[in-house]
């Protein structure tokens, strides 16, 4: 965090074509998969499947961050990886917050609503 | 039929019927608004300053320009209102028992709306964002911001929103829903007519200029600090802000989603936030303050920023506890955005959801009182200045506790669902935004205006403007507490019990004395004019400053700083004072400074139009100005003359003057 009073980003690591081929290849595989699984009726249950497709997504977005958008833990002095951590956790919060509001308001105001959802 | 239909596309729900020229309050303000529009209009061409105005301040691109115009905005934005408080206050005041005040519901409801959106968005705001501007890169040690065409385009955007509002006052109307348009009030059901589009579309682009420029000075802040000044030596208020722009650029998109998903319920027919179709009104509530909490956070950490740097610098010590200042300042950052619930308690989530928000709330007292005593301990045995920015700053010390201790209050869920929407939750935000937000921005305006403008304010108008704020606010706020204590709810236009008027009349009352405290500010301004010559500051450092801004001339050259400043220790420029540093006065270098364009103003006056067109739902227009957007926007992307060099010369001759400035005031 030494005071950088230039405006180039020098230690940005260089994009190559092999990485940029590596994080296609790994793309178009976490996409298929999930595919096959819909399109096969590999896993009986949908709930789970989805779970599942879910989890390749999450992992798809870390190749993304990697491979397209050249995120490690020094580049721009650590400051990029500060931010991602920051927004995550904004993110979470937001996310588990709502969800965790809306159902326990569903619960106590609408409960027939619930019986529905099953 | 066709040509219905083409009156339709032209001129989509817009008829003569739209102008209010019933009303009569509504013509009286047009005829008031138009005579001295047109004054200033005549005034302007009569000078033949069109020119001026248009090259040195809508075109530029200098962070001190802009910081000033949307200061200017503020205090435009702040006079109606205010205008709308005051009506509030009166119709209140008066329409007891038989008498039904002046104002129908109809328009009652128009103008409480008005008053909380233009307060927040286009005077609270801008005013925190004009400061920012004007102050962050100064402190630093930076010439300008990260990108400083995106600076005007923000400025222009933001001023955009704030001509869209403006404008319902005088074509059609304005939404009836309160600041935060709750569906389904705000759905097209119950608000089939224009003025839930006005606020949606104001607020959307205003939200674009507010989102541009949170990323531009965060990025300033984080990549163009002057060398040595790392993280922990950075004034206290280049922190705040840094943090106010990290909460705006994580808060402001939900905004943007919130209402964008709004608009689709309202234009296309879907339906997220309807109570059919399995929409949930409730949802917008909770999303909508998701951005809603930050955002108070976002107004109210510059302005302890501001007043950090004020108690230190008139109290001749460093700040006391630096480091848990900072930390104070992260940890609100971080807690803000857990907390939301508590602006909803009522709803339904029960008991776990609410106790959970309701300790979160408490818990954010904590930084904040570790704020109090920091400035306090900075006070206690320092040689203090009773200036004007430190009469705002004990002012707002002791205002600020007692609404926060309201806060407190509140935050108990069993509390709140006695005091909530009533007017003791009016008084309790009332009293930290006037005593916190709006005192921390006069007493920034004091501080930093002979920075600006090489002179200071005149002393007696600011005192005079510092008292009758005061004095008023409390005689305008207490009654609200009793009020909501008894139990009267907000937004009523009309009471029949008649024991409540006393304190109505107490509180419109105390609105009078503000409004002399916002008379006594512009008289202040021109006084202070008038006054210039005695009040000249000819050192760059009239009140023995600490931080780099002071370090310059007043007001500063466009370039800032002929040599960007090293910095060895926090209070940088108190450090360099002590150490003896010498001004360079010759070795001048040529400066590379980035050059003025109209794109930004121009591309915010299409989005003015598209605002308007998609209010009205004038197709054609629509298309053509979205359209009109693109082109502009790609055309300035083929502008590459954008930057030039400030001959060493020309550098080596303002700072010659300067120099001839400094040894006369010796």
């Amino acid at each position: 965090m030494s005071g950088s009073n230039d405006h180039h980003g020098g230690d940005m690591p260089h994009s190559t074509f092999k990485g940029y081929m590596t994080g296609f290849v790994l793309s178009v595989i976490l996409t298929a998969i999930p595919f096959w699984l819909v399109m096969g009726d590999v896993i009986k249950d949908t709930g789970m499947t989805a779970l599942v497709i879910l989890g390749f997504a999450a992992v798809q977005i870390v190749v993304h961050m990697i491979y397209f958008l050249h995120m490690n833990f020094h580049s721009e002095g650590g400051w990029n990886m500060l931010a991602l951590i920051f927004t995550a956790v904004i993110v979470f919060i937001a996310l588990a917050g709502s969800l965790w509001v809306m159902y326990h308001l569903n619960v106590n105001m609408m409960p027939g609503l619930m019986k529905e959802y099953g | 039929m066709s040509e219905l239909d083409l009156t339709k596309l032209i001129f989509g729900r817009l008829t003569l019927e739209s102008i209010p020229y019933h009303e009569p309050i509504l013509i009286i303000t047009f005829a008031m608004v138009a005579v001295g529009g047109l004054a200033l209009l005549g005034f302007i061409t009569y000078k033949k300053a069109w020119g001026y105005l248009w090259h040195e301040w809508f075109t530029s691109i200098d962070h001190k320009k802009i910081g000033i115009m949307y200061i200017v905005l503020a205090i435009i934005m702040l006079l109606r209102g205010f205008a709308d408080a005051i009506m509030m206050r009166i119709q209140q005041a008066w329409a007891v028992g038989d008498a039904a005040g002046y104002l129908p519901p109809d328009h009652y409801d128009q103008i409480f709306t008005a008053h909380g959106v233009i307060m927040i968005f286009f005077v609270a705001m801008p005013m925190i964002t004009g400061i920012m501007n004007y102050v962050v890169p100064l402190q630093i040690g930076a010439r300008d911001v990260a990108f400083p065409f995106l600076n005007n385009f923000s400025f222009w955007m933001t001023t955009s929103g704030a001509v869209l509002v403006m404008m319902s006052l005088f074509v059609g109307e304005f939404a009836k829903t309160g600041w935060l348009a709750y569906p389904p009030v705000s759905g097209i059901i119950k608000s089939p007519g224009v003025g839930v589009d006005y606020y949606i579309w104001a607020l959307q682009i205003a939200g674009v200029g507010t989102l541009l420029s949170g990323v531009n000075l965060l990025v300033t802040i984080v990549k163009m600090r002057a060398p040595g000044m790392s993280l922990m030596r950075m004034p206290v208020f280049s922190w705040t802000a840094l943090c106010t722009n990290v909460l705006i650029v994580a808060a402001f998109p939900v905004l943007t989603a919130v209402l964008a998903m709004l608009a689709l319920d309202r234009y296309l027919g879907t339906a997220f936030f309807t109570s059919d179709l399995g929409g949930n009104v409730m949802m917008y509530i909770n999303l909508i303050w998701i951005w809603g909490h930050p955002e108070v956070y976002i107004l109210i950490l510059p302005a302890f920023g501001v007043f950090s740097e004020i108690v230190s610098t008139f109290s001749r010590k460093r700040l006391f506890g630096y480091a848990s200042m900072v930390y104070a300042t992260v940890v609100i950052t971080v807690l803000s955005y857990m907390v939301w619930l508590h602006h909803f308690f009522t709803m339904g989530s029960g008991p776990t959801v609410n106790s959970f928000f309701g300790i979160t709330t408490m818990i954010i007292s904590i930084p904040t009182g570790a704020k109090v005593f920091n400035w306090l301990f900075t006070m206690y045995r320092g040689r203090i200045e009773m200036e004007v920015p430190m009469l705002w700053t004990l002012g707002f010390i002791i205002t600020f506790v007692i609404g926060g201790m309201t806060g407190v209050l509140l935050a108990v869920p069993p509390a709140d669902f006695v005091l909530h929407n009533s007017l003791f939750l009016v008084a309790h935000f009332h009293n930290v935004i006037i005593g916190g937000v709006l005192f921390g921005m006069f007493a920034g305006i004091t501080y930093w205006y002979p920075k600006a403008f090489g002179y200071k304010l005149d002393p007696f108008w600011g005192k005079m403007s510092f008292w009758f704020w005061t004095i008023g606010f409390y005689f305008a706020f207490m009654p609200l507490y009793v009020l909501g204590l008894m139990g009267v709810t907000r937004r009523m236009n009309h009471f029949d019990d008649p024991s409540v008027q006393i304190w109505f009349i107490i509180a419109a009352f105390g609105a009078f004395l503000i409004a002399i405290g916002i008379a006594s500010f512009l008289i202040q301004l021109v006084v202070s004019y008038r006054r210039r010559d005695e009040l000249r500051d000819e050192t760059g450092d009239p009140w023995h400053g600490r931080t780099l801004e002071w370090s310059t001339s007043s007001p500063p050259p466009y370039y800032n700083f002929a040599f960007t400043p090293r910095v060895h220790d926090m209070d940088a420029w108190w450090q360099m004072k002590e150490h003896g540093y010498k001004r360079p006065e010759e070795g001048f270098l040529p400066i590379h400074m980035p050059k003025n364009t109209g794109a930004g103003i121009i591309l915010a006056g299409i989005a003015t139009v598209l605002g308007f067109a998609l209010i009205w739902h004038m197709w054609l227009l629509v298309g053509v100005s979205f359209l009109a957007l693109l082109a502009v926007t790609i055309g300035h992307t083929f502008n590459y003359d954008r930057d030039y060099h400030i001959p060493a010369d020309e550098v080596a001759e303002t700072e010659a003057n300067r120099t001839r400035m400094l040894a006369n005031h010796v």
